[in-house]
């Protein structure tokens, strides 16, 4: 036949011979699987064979899937806060010019100012305008290098609205995004699970999959908290929580007692950003606490406010809750120490780890949260496997018995089908989810629809009494042009599932147009190349079709 | 050689002879699929509604009313409690075995770990030995959201399929395809809300997919019509769609049958998680099939299309 050339052969050999290669790992999974993850054992499968398995998704090898959302609003007001009270300082030594300063509309994330002389209004600008350049108020911590003019300020009669540059605020998402990751990375890493994932999505989300784990309440004991550790100079202790608190204090409840309130300075001694470790530990009684090392400027700092306060309560605080508050029993110079409460074993275990992983730098909260049981996802496996084995076993009866030889032409490119798409999956690294299972069983049933089309043109061709290599010829031809346009919209469905899809979703997306690409070629190939060798050898004088 | 010459019959049959028929009945249908939708509205799942899922099996006998007196006055919102019965759970086979009782709680609330940690303490207390399979929580923000994802993306779909056949063939052939695609997805959602299977994300996929083989169908038809245009320039249209829709019928038996074939598998053989994706699925690709010959090609017999293809001057697509 006219195109059945060596290089053809040899091309369609190669591809076939290499997908059938890279898929064999994943049919014998166990064994492969056991190979990766125990090197040092001696295993029953080959090193020359490659060993690149499916990544089964987390709905087929259980798991936690949990999306996250971090508040990076409450950084930037919190940011607000800490502006408004070096403004006000400033504006105060010249309320001579200003009159009465007060902060309006204290939500959302800007500051508002109202001044009681309007008319001075371009000389409070200017105050402020100082600020413009504070590297205090953006610590390296947050910005690599101090930009000019983080600050847009603007006026209306006498109020002042100061907002963040939009660079600023996005500068400011992504540092704390950033932080985040590394911290929930941390975290994770801590329970010792296998290969989580943590990815940022969209502007404040991060994705967190952690699969083999069979319960979400462990990772959410350790996610939920932002465990920010300060140290802070107790003004006074009462039963209740009527203080008349000054600007740069603030009463915090008890972690321990809901009867005990505490007046706290603001501005902590030392916070658990100068930890250089926290272990777990006991107290002199016996009980669960946590040790810790400050690094040496904080432990100078610590030392030197335990000297000069001693015999007063300092307080442990914890997430905006007073841990602790011991009293200063003598001079502590050497930087470590010990936190009491209330803790089990558990509890003092992850306040550790938490500790030890550094705080988030905002709260997160759970928008999604979804724990597959390890042996549903075994079923799921085990139902998946059998449907594509009897899905495909009555496909090829049914091309078998619909066009016979012809048939088990169709028959071989479906199987090489299956193979190429497992193929592909490994080497692109793709997650094979169970709608993924599912998009392989319906491109099982959609697959042959390329030699269907090539067939039934061929059929026709011999009924018009065409040669049989007229009638294959120009059969494969006139189909051409429905076999692209059917293929063309079906991918179109599955590119958009791709991009809109979440999950599970995604990888039904995968499996289906990865099935689309391989059934054309395996249609328009190997079928065709079965066909041409079959002529080719055999010579036969009727075609039956 | 059984099925050979099955579809070898030489008589063509007159599919317009009744689809004036039809097409009140498809008009009716879609009419009873809005009016059903928008008197029911769908058994939505907790990825458009919110709340958290529960999915537990036991050993024990437990009836659902029992679940019921024990998760209720807890505070946990509008609680509803399915079993999930599968009697081909041993075909299947996993490691529950069909002993189990299998149960799905979705509760209204979602309040991250502390709902969840309540219904596990209630059910633990009641049934000792309940394993948890799958617990699922989305707040109403993502949900929210992937609603309108979701509607965004066969919106997309049906708009590129339209640019598509435009581009491809000729602006009735998109509008007939098109209008097909609506009837199907139509359809569709009238049977989710009157057999009341749960409508989540996977049934969103199912859609898409359905838009992609009904559009697979319509296309060949097409196809075909197209080129019988081009070579019997007089014969009047009613007869040219009649032999394409007659050329193209043992191909649209076959691919119809295979692709049922596998998704009957999967329906009987797959396993609870994917049943409600399976069946939009096979009921799509029966509905699909239906509009592309009934739906699709009625159409375009009602747009008329104009005869002059020219192949010199082919602004009117690309043919292969």
């Amino acid at each position: 036949m006219a195109k059945l050339s060596f290089f053809r052969i040899l091309l369609i050999a190669i591809i076939c011979f290499s997908s059938l290669l890279f898929a064999l790992p994943n049919f014998f999974y166990s064994t492969v699987d056991k190979k990766l993850n125990k090197p040092t054992q001696t295993s029953a499968w080959p090193d020359f064979l490659p060993s690149t398995l499916v990544k089964l998704g987390l709905d087929l090898r259980g798991g936690v899937y949990m999306l996250l959302e971090v508040k990076t609003d409450d950084v930037i007001r919190e940011k607000f806060d800490f502006l408004w009270t070096d403004v006000r300082s400033s504006l105060v030594k010249k309320r001579k010019e200003l009159g009465s300063i007060r902060r309006i509309d204290t939500s959302g994330d800007q500051l508002k100012i109202e001044i009681g002389k309007s008319e001075n209004i371009d000389f409070a600008i200017k105050e402020i305008d100082k600020f413009n350049s504070s590297t205090e108020l953006f610590s390296s911590r947050w910005s690599g290098s101090v930009q000019r003019d983080i600050l847009k300020i603007s006026s209306l009669e006498n109020i002042i609205t100061i907002t963040f540059s939009d660079e600023q605020t996005r500068a400011l998402e992504k540092q704390v995004i950033e932080q985040s990751l590394e911290i929930i990375r941390r975290r994770v890493d801590e329970t010792g699970t296998r290969e989580p994932t943590i990815q940022r999505q969209g502007r404040k989300r991060v994705l967190v999959q952690v699969p083999g784990l069979g319960s979400s309440e462990e990772l959410i004991a350790l996610l939920g908290k932002t465990a920010k550790l300060t140290f802070n100079k107790v003004v006074s202790i009462d039963s209740s929580s009527n203080f008349s608190a000054k600007l740069d204090e603030i009463v915090l409840g008890s972690d321990q007692n809901n009867d005990i309130f505490y007046l706290i300075k603001k501005r902590p001694v030392v916070s658990g950003e100068n930890l250089t470790n926290a272990q777990p530990s006991f107290d002199e009684n016996g009980l669960p606490a946590v040790s810790f090392n400050f690094n040496p400027s904080a432990a100078l700092k610590f030392g030197n406010y335990t000297k000069d306060n001693i015999g007063s309560p300092f307080a442990i605080v914890l997430d905006n809750m007073v841990i602790s508050a011991p009293t200063i029993r003598s001079h502590i110079p050497g930087g470590s120490g010990i936190i009491t409460g209330n803790f089990s074993v558990e509890e003092s275990n992850r306040l550790a780890i938490l500790l030890r992983s550094g705080a988030l730098p905002a709260e997160i909260e759970v928008l999604e949260l979804r724990t597959i049981g390890p042996e549903l996802g075994r079923d799921s496996i085990n139902a998946g496997k059998l449907a594509a084995l009897v899905g495909g076993l009555l496909v090829l009866t049914f091309m078998w018995l619909s066009y016979g030889l012809f048939g088990i032409f169709a028959n071989v490119a479906l199987m090489l089908n299956i193979i190429l798409v497992m193929a592909l999956l490994s080497i692109l690294g793709a997650t094979l989810t169970l709608p993924g299972i599912a998009g392989i069983v319906l491109t099982i049933g959609m697959a042959v629809d390329a030699n269907v089309l090539v067939f039934e043109r061929i059929k026709e061709e011999i009924k018009k009494n065409g040669t049989i290599f007229n009638s294959i010829k120009i059969g494969y031809e006139k189909a051409l042009s429905s076999i692209v346009d059917a293929n063309v919209t079906t991918m179109i469905a599955a590119i958009i599932l791709f991009f809109f899809g979440s999950g599970p979703i995604k990888g039904f997306s995968v499996t289906l147009g990865l099935g689309i690409i391989t059934s054309v070629f395996t249609a328009l190939l190997i079928t065709r190349l079965l066909i041409d060798l079959y002529i080719l050898f055999y010579k036969p004088k009727v075609l039956r079709v | 050689m059984l099925l050979r010459g099955l579809f070898n019959q030489s008589k063509e049959i007159e599919f317009f002879s009744f689809s004036n028929l039809l097409s009140y009945l498809s008009l009716g249908a879609i009419l009873a699929s809005i009016m059903l939708f928008s008197i029911l509205g769908l058994n939505y799942g907790i990825d458009f509604r919110g709340g958290t899922m529960f999915m537990v099996s036991s050993s024990e006998k437990i009836e659902v009313s029992d679940v019921r007196i024990t998760l209720s006055g807890s505070n946990l919102g509008d609680v509803s409690i399915s079993q999930a019965t599968n009697p081909l759970e041993t075909l299947s086979a996993g490691t529950l075995t069909s002993t189990d009782n299998i149960f799905i709680i979705k509760v209204e609330k979602t309040e991250g770990q502390s709902i969840e940690t309540k219904v596990k303490a209630l059910l633990l207390n009641k049934v000792p030995d309940i394993k948890f399979l799958q617990i699922e929580s989305v707040g109403s923000k993502v949900s929210s959201e992937l609603v309108r994802n979701g509607m965004l993306a066969v919106l997309l779909a049906v708009i590129s399929v339209l640019v598509y056949i435009w581009l491809r063939f000729e602006w009735q052939f998109a509008l007939g395809a098109v209008l097909a695609l609506i009837h199907d997805v139509i359809l569709t959602i009238g049977v989710f809300s009157i057999l009341r299977y749960e409508f989540n994300l996977s049934i969103i996929a199912a859609l898409l997919t359905i838009i992609g083989y009904s559009l697979n169908d319509t296309v060949v038809v097409f196809d075909r019509v197209r080129e019988n245009l081009r070579n019997f320039k007089s014969m009047p249209l009613l007869k040219v769609l009649n032999m394409s829709i007659n050329n193209t019928l043992s191909r649209t038996i076959m691919t119809s049958v295979t692709t049922l074939l596998a998704l009957f598998a999967l329906y009987f053989l797959g396993g609870d998680v994917i049943r409600g994706f399976t069946f939009a699925m096979i009921w799509g690709v029966l509905v699909g099939t239906y509009s592309s010959i009934f739906v699709a090609a009625k159409i375009l017999l009602i747009l008329d299309v104009k005869r002059n293809w020219d192949e010199k001057v082919s602004t009117a697509g690309t043919q292969f």
